[in-house]
């Protein structure tokens, strides 16, 4: 790989020992996948916050970079593994939210803004068109490539990291135009609708890539798809397939500048969708557990359920998890107040999918494919998947 | 015998060899604090890869791993070395941050568990020495 000479002076140390590890990291990173050179990146986004999974290990690791490591390029975080406001609320024992702490400050001494969320795209973390990023969480991953269209691989979180430490990544993969080409045709024969259901498609066409050992759908049928019907989509295909990238016909914007495939072409129809939905639920499920803002809530998502919540109680435990900047937003125009009247919970700045609630609850209904995928293989809890407002019902039933 | 891979991370390490066919999941599959791969049904499940050149295909897994590996080495019980025939990014950023050597596209059916081995991450090298 071609360096400059500032990219040889930080890996030969000039620069200080974190960056030096970072540049290790990279130019290796770049060796494997065969980069020509590094690129620039705009913003990084970094996984393992989670105290839950980055353990003792991890954070060693943090506190070691954050020594004499500082990010060159706006870098945000991951959900953590609580709400570093309300944890106690939310059954947080103190021990982990110490050591929860631990972990954000030593992101924080780096000069990442430490929100933690998997939308950072919306929450000013935002790439526009072409440019490259270096992104870790698999769904934000997945709407930067395919709804943005900027660039990004799927990064760890040691070599997020390392790119936020230096401000770029080595140029391979997804930030190469002859690797965004779509592989299969994939074409919707029903109408889909609601973030449930976006889920759903994305787990059929995951499931169908693996077996295929391909990564780019190419999606058609779709007339139109909100913010909150991809992200939805994002995760789930991400989760399912390990999906970075997909094009979908007079909706994401990069649709029509690579050739369409043709020889590999898949049809989905209603019973498709009827017998993953039926996957996607368990047999004989009790469910105590609600939870929406899977990938993050958006402040529409948000007002929605306030207005189904408004004058209601809710019989289970419902958290709704999001990024704190839309909780913010959230209080300012009056819908925490009434989803916390409702009895229902914001959990800002984590989720269902890493917060230690392992074995906690019996069942839990959410309206994302990913959270079912989640809730099962790590949390061990039964699926329900449904509507935002079928999640409401079932929470004030 | 003397095996030209490519090079992953710098340093050389003389110990004993311990093959599997399996891939290996750092995180879950091996105990950070024991050294023994924990795996249910792997290979090498209840053997301890402490101090040995660990040979496999390739990593498999959750990105967390690199930060087990890390762990590893601060507890003392990290392997000496690692070949690999496919390296992983897991494995990769995992021997950096831990300063593993690590060598890769080595045809590891070539190596047998017991046998000692030179590993040369810094020129991409192996060497079995009997």
């Amino acid at each position: 790989m071609k360096l400059t000479q500032e990219e040889q002076d930080m890996l030969d140390g000039r620069y200080g020992k974190a960056t030096k590890k970072s540049m290790e990291i990279l130019t290796t990173l770049g060796e494997i996948f065969d980069a020509e050179c590094m690129v620039d990146v705009h913003g990084v986004q970094i996984a393992g916050v989670s105290y839950d999974n980055l353990g003792e290990a991890g954070l060693d690791f943090l506190s070691e970079m954050s020594e004499d490591g500082r990010v060159r390029v706006l870098t945000t975080l991951n959900p953590a593994g609580m709400d570093r406001e309300n944890w106690q609320a939310l059954g947080i024992d103190r021990e982990f939210a110490k050591n929860q702490n631990r972990a954000i400050d030593a992101f924080a001494k780096m000069g990442i803004i430490t929100t933690c969320s998997c939308t950072p795209y919306l929450i000013g973390n935002a790439p526009h068109y072409g440019q490259h990023i270096a992104w870790a969480e698999s769904s934000a991953v997945c709407y930067s490539n395919s709804v943005i269209g900027a660039r990004t691989n799927r990064e760890g979180g040691p070599s997020a990291l390392a790119a936020a430490l230096i401000g770029k990544t080595p140029k391979y993969g997804y930030h190469l135009d002859e690797n965004r080409h779509a592989q299969v045709l994939f074409k919707i024969n029903a109408p889909v609708k609601g973030t449930d259901e976006f889920g759903v498609l994305g787990k059929i066409i995951g499931d169908k890539l693996v077996k295929l050992g391909k990564k780019i759908p190419y999606i058609t049928g779709i007339p139109s798809a909100t913010v909150e019907e991809l992200k939805s989509f994002c995760a789930s295909v991400a989760t399912y397939g390990g999906t970075a990238l997909f094009h979908m016909e007079e909706i994401t914007p990069e649709y029509n500048k690579y050739p369409k495939p043709s020889n590999i072409v898949f049809e989905i129809n209603q019973d498709d969708l009827d017998k993953t939905r039926a996957e996607l639920t368990d047999d004989d499920i009790e469910i105590d557990f609600v939870s929406i803002g899977c990938p993050h809530a958006s402040i529409h998502e948000i007002a929605k359920i306030a207005n189904l919540l408004r004058g209601k109680t809710v019989k289970k435990e419902f958290w709704i998890t999001t990024a704190r900047p839309t909780k913010k937003i959230a209080d300012e125009v009056g819908y925490s107040k009434i989803i916390e009247d409702a009895g229902a919970k914001f959990a800002a700045d984590t989720c269902c999918v890493v917060a230690p609630i392992k074995e906690r609850f019996k069942g839990i209904m959410v309206d994302s494919a990913k959270a079912c995928y989640y809730g099962r293989a790590k949390n061990k809890f039964k699926v329900k998947i449904g509507s935002i407002e079928a999640c409401v019902e079932e929470a004030i039933k | 015998m003397k095996l030209e891979g490519r090079k992953i991370y710098k340093g050389t390490a003389e110990a004993e060899a311990i093959v599997t066919k399996d891939a290996i999941s750092f995180y879950g599959g091996v105990d950070p604090d024991t050294g023994k791969v924990v795996e249910v049904g792997h290979e090498l499940e209840g053997e301890s890869i402490t101090g040995k050149v660990l040979v496999f295909p390739t990593g498999k897994g959750s990105t967390v791993g690199s930060y087990t590996m890390y762990r590893m080495k601060k507890n003392n019980m990290a392997p000496a070395a690692i070949v690999n025939k496919q390296i992983d990014t897991i494995v990769a950023v995992g021997c950096i941050i831990s300063e593993i050597p690590c060598v890769d596209k080595i045809d590891t059916t070539n190596i047998k568990t017991g046998q000692r081995l030179i590993v040369n991450g810094s020129e991409g090298t192996i060497e079995i020495i009997d």
